[in-house]
């Protein structure tokens, strides 16, 4: 059985490897489930294709974990993709470091680089060298359902601020109302919560002195503070009953199908609802609104920092030449506009920001333009093993299995062990 | 074949040696021929990676490259003062104890009602061996569904009952214990289907030889059908444990582990601390230590327990 597998992959290979010395083929692996995002950019690689003669694009989805799973071994193998999806971060510098990524500095123009938002490229750029193209970001906030918070009479100007938005709970449960919905089985869905606390608690100065491991790291004042913070809201109990055993996808459906008047999550949530409520289509966008991330009493003086991903293409090393040239023509305006019109997600490209259809998507867009720190999802930030952990304490938080102060040291311990 | 032929001195013996010799010359050649392949393949894919897990295991490594960051025994380390390892090693205890305590008994007592080949028994053979077939992520799937307090067959029935709804696997306290529910219901089927067979070893005519002399049901189970069957016991308890120590896909579409990592065995363990994480060097400790326990329980086992069969 083996052994037929064994061949059954040396075909294969021999195939792939014929179908290689005919014509040109650049291959490209991404985690993109949304069908019709997938049409849209096979479109784009049939224009590249008909303007480059003996060029062959394909494309291969994954699903995000498996994705993430297969790219090491992939990644150091004879069948390295061309380009590869990636978001940014300490994966990405771990990719770096491992020389499987190439260096597009010299083959990105200047023109192409001003074209580009300087908050998105800065997280493809690692000690001065440019490894990624932006392609899209995105960013947290409280999604909220404009009617449910109208019925319990909350003013969504209240979730400016932490205490209005512990107070806007309060209300919400005193109407009986749940006031939040999570997908608390995926454990990320939490670390909305956490990360997000500590971004207004300490603000880019306290990440950037964890990273760098000055004073106490992530075990300083600003993440215990996080915790805390986040603990009053937990003592609430504002989740939907069995939240701990919902899933994202699970969560998003009810959310959409009204069960719940508000999510703390990406606009990434857009795509999600629409897949997953009951209807089809979940919230009417006009009856979905989005408030940033409240800002709590006496933390950094950062209110316009943004926390979100940050989603982009890699070129691999040894790539056919030709997939850098894919990437550029992918990222023209006229190329992007499209992602914009069709509400698919926010480009990262400038200029298009008044062409996004989506009202949310227009907000947020508003709200990056004028961000003066982006703040990755940590899990994606400090790679995959911290990551991890910010994800559990995060959980351990919520069901309060853990204190501020043993949530903040753990996530110290396991980012001083990978130092 | 390890017999030794030399001390027999008759001349039949002798020339049976000789016959034997020719028939070991015959084997070595065969042995000559088909052991390479399957040695090579044995070394390449099954002892070469225990060895290389076992190197690795001292290494702080994210899979890129070739491990470089000696880090000693501290991978051990983290992992024997880690709670949830602690949890999964009992959890792991747990299922054994529920395969062997609840799950074979009623394997058994299915079995014994299904042994004889009277109407129907054929149909609920195949009922009850029916979720052994599923594929084990789809069984999982299944109960993620029919555990489910909002959507699932708990919600319908907390629903006729007029109670709040239930989130069985959203509670930590809970959660393992209805694994332990779908464990035994996906794998007694297999068990039964062991116990059947070997109760139809069992000769009719020690059981009508005891009836005549007057003995009862129980006496009959006792003194005939479990002497009789205790090696297809053995064999059955060997399966359990193992099956319990490499325990994975039922659990994660289930929980994956979860919540707050009350429901992890060493297996889902691994998966979620070592590849997730892509900590290899960890993961391979969790590896080499999950390999210990399987060879010292099954050589153990097969030494002492399964000796005679």
């Amino acid at each position: 059985m083996m052994a037929r597998t064994f061949w059954a992959a040396m075909a294969l290979t021999a195939s792939v490897a014929a179908a290689a010395a005919q014509e040109d083929v650049i291959t490209v692996v991404h985690v993109e489930q949304n069908p019709a995002v997938q049409e849209f950019w096979e479109d784009l690689a049939k224009k590249f294709e008909s303007a480059n003669q003996g060029v062959d694009v394909q494309f291969q989805y994954l699903e995000a974990e498996a994705f993430k799973q297969k790219m090491t071994t992939l990644l150091q193998s004879s069948d390295r993709p061309d380009i590869i999806y990636s978001w940014a971060g300490g994966v990405l510098r771990a990719q770096v470091e491992a020389g499987v990524i190439a260096d597009l500095t010299e083959k990105l123009d200047p023109a192409a680089k001003d074209m580009l938002l300087p908050a998105a490229l800065d997280a493809f750029t690692l000690d001065g060298r440019i490894y990624g193209v932006p392609v899209r970001m995105t960013q947290v906030g409280i999604f909220y359902n404009k009617d449910m918070l109208g019925a319990a009479n909350v003013d969504p100007a209240s979730l400016a601020t932490w205490d209005g938005f512990l107070k806007a709970i309060e209300t919400l449960k005193a109407a009986g109302t749940t006031p939040l919905v999570v997908g608390g089985a995926d454990k990320w869905p939490l670390m909305f919560y956490w990360s997000g606390l500590a971004l207004r608690a300490g603000g880019s100065a306290a990440f950037e002195a964890a990273v760098a491991q000055e004073g106490e790291g992530f075990a300083a004042a600003p993440f215990v503070r996080a915790g805390e913070l986040f603990q009053q809201l937990t003592a609430l109990e504002p989740f939907q009953s069995g939240y701990m055993g919902t899933k994202y996808g699970a969560s998003v459906g009810q959310f959409g199908d009204g069960k719940g008047a508000m999510m703390l999550v990406a606009d990434f949530v857009l795509n999600g609802m629409k897949a997953n409520a009951a209807d089809g289509v979940g919230i009417p966008l006009d009856r979905l609104g989005f408030a940033p991330l409240p800002t709590v009493e006496g933390g950094a003086d950062e209110p316009n920092a943004t926390l979100g991903g940050i989603n982009g293409w890699l070129v691999t090393e040894g790539a056919s030449p030709r997939a850098a040239d894919f990437l550029a023509f992918f990222m023209q305006p006229e190329n992007q506009r499209m992602a914009a019109q069709k509400s698919f997600y926010i480009p990262t490209v400038k200029g298009l920001e008044a062409e996004l259809a989506n009202p949310i998507h227009q907000v947020i867009s508003a709200n990056l333009a004028k961000s003066t720190y982006h703040q990755n999802f940590y899990d994606q930030a400090l790679g995959a093993a911290v990551g991890a952990v910010v994800n559990d304490v995060s959980a351990e938080l919520a069901a309060g299995n853990m204190t501020p102060e043993e949530a903040a040291d753990a996530v110290q311990e396991a980012y001083a062990f990978e130092q | 074949m390890t017999v030794d032929y030399a001390g027999e001195g008759s001349a039949t013996a002798a020339s049976r040696g000789w016959k034997l010799r020719l028939v070991r010359r015959d084997e070595a050649l065969l042995a000559l021929v088909f052991l390479p392949p399957a040695l090579l393949l044995f070394t390449v894919f099954v002892a070469l990676p225990i060895l290389e897990a076992a190197q690795y295991s001292f290494f702080n490594w994210n899979g890129f490259g070739a491990p470089e960051k000696f880090v000693g025994l501290q991978n051990y380390v983290r992992l024997f003062t880690h709670g949830a390892f602690h949890t999964a090693l009992a959890n792991n205890g747990l299922i054994i104890l529920a395969s062997l305590l609840i799950q074979m008994p009623l394997a058994l007592l299915v079995a014994t009602m299904l042994a004889d080949r009277e109407p129907l028994t054929d149909t609920f053979r195949l009922i009850f061996f029916l979720p052994y077939v599923l594929a084990e992520v789809t069984a999982g799937l299944i109960w993620r569904f029919i555990y489910d307090g909002d959507y699932g067959v708990v919600a319908a029935m907390t629903g006729w009952l007029g109670l709040d709804p239930v989130y069985v696997l959203a509670d930590r306290n809970f959660a393992i214990y209805a694994i332990l529910l779908v464990i035994v219901w996906k794998y007694f089927g297999l068990h039964m289907i062991l116990f059947i067979a070997g109760l139809q070893q069992i000769d009719r005519s020690l059981y009508e030889a005891a009836r005549i002399d007057g003995a009862g049901g129980w006496t009959l189970f006792r003194t005939i059908t479990l002497p009789l069957l205790a090696p297809t016991i053995r064999l059955s308890i060997f399966f359990s444990v193992v099956g319990a120590l490499q325990l994975f896909d039922v659990i994660m579409p289930m929980t994956a582990g979860g919540p707050s990592d009350s429901t992890h065995t060493i297996v889902t363990y691994l998966y979620n601390f070592g590849i997730i994480r892509t900590r290899f060097g960890f993961g391979s400790a969790v590896g080499v230590v999950l390999f210990l326990i399987c060879v010292i329980f099954a050589f153990g086992y097969k030494r002492t327990v399964m000796r005679n069969d």
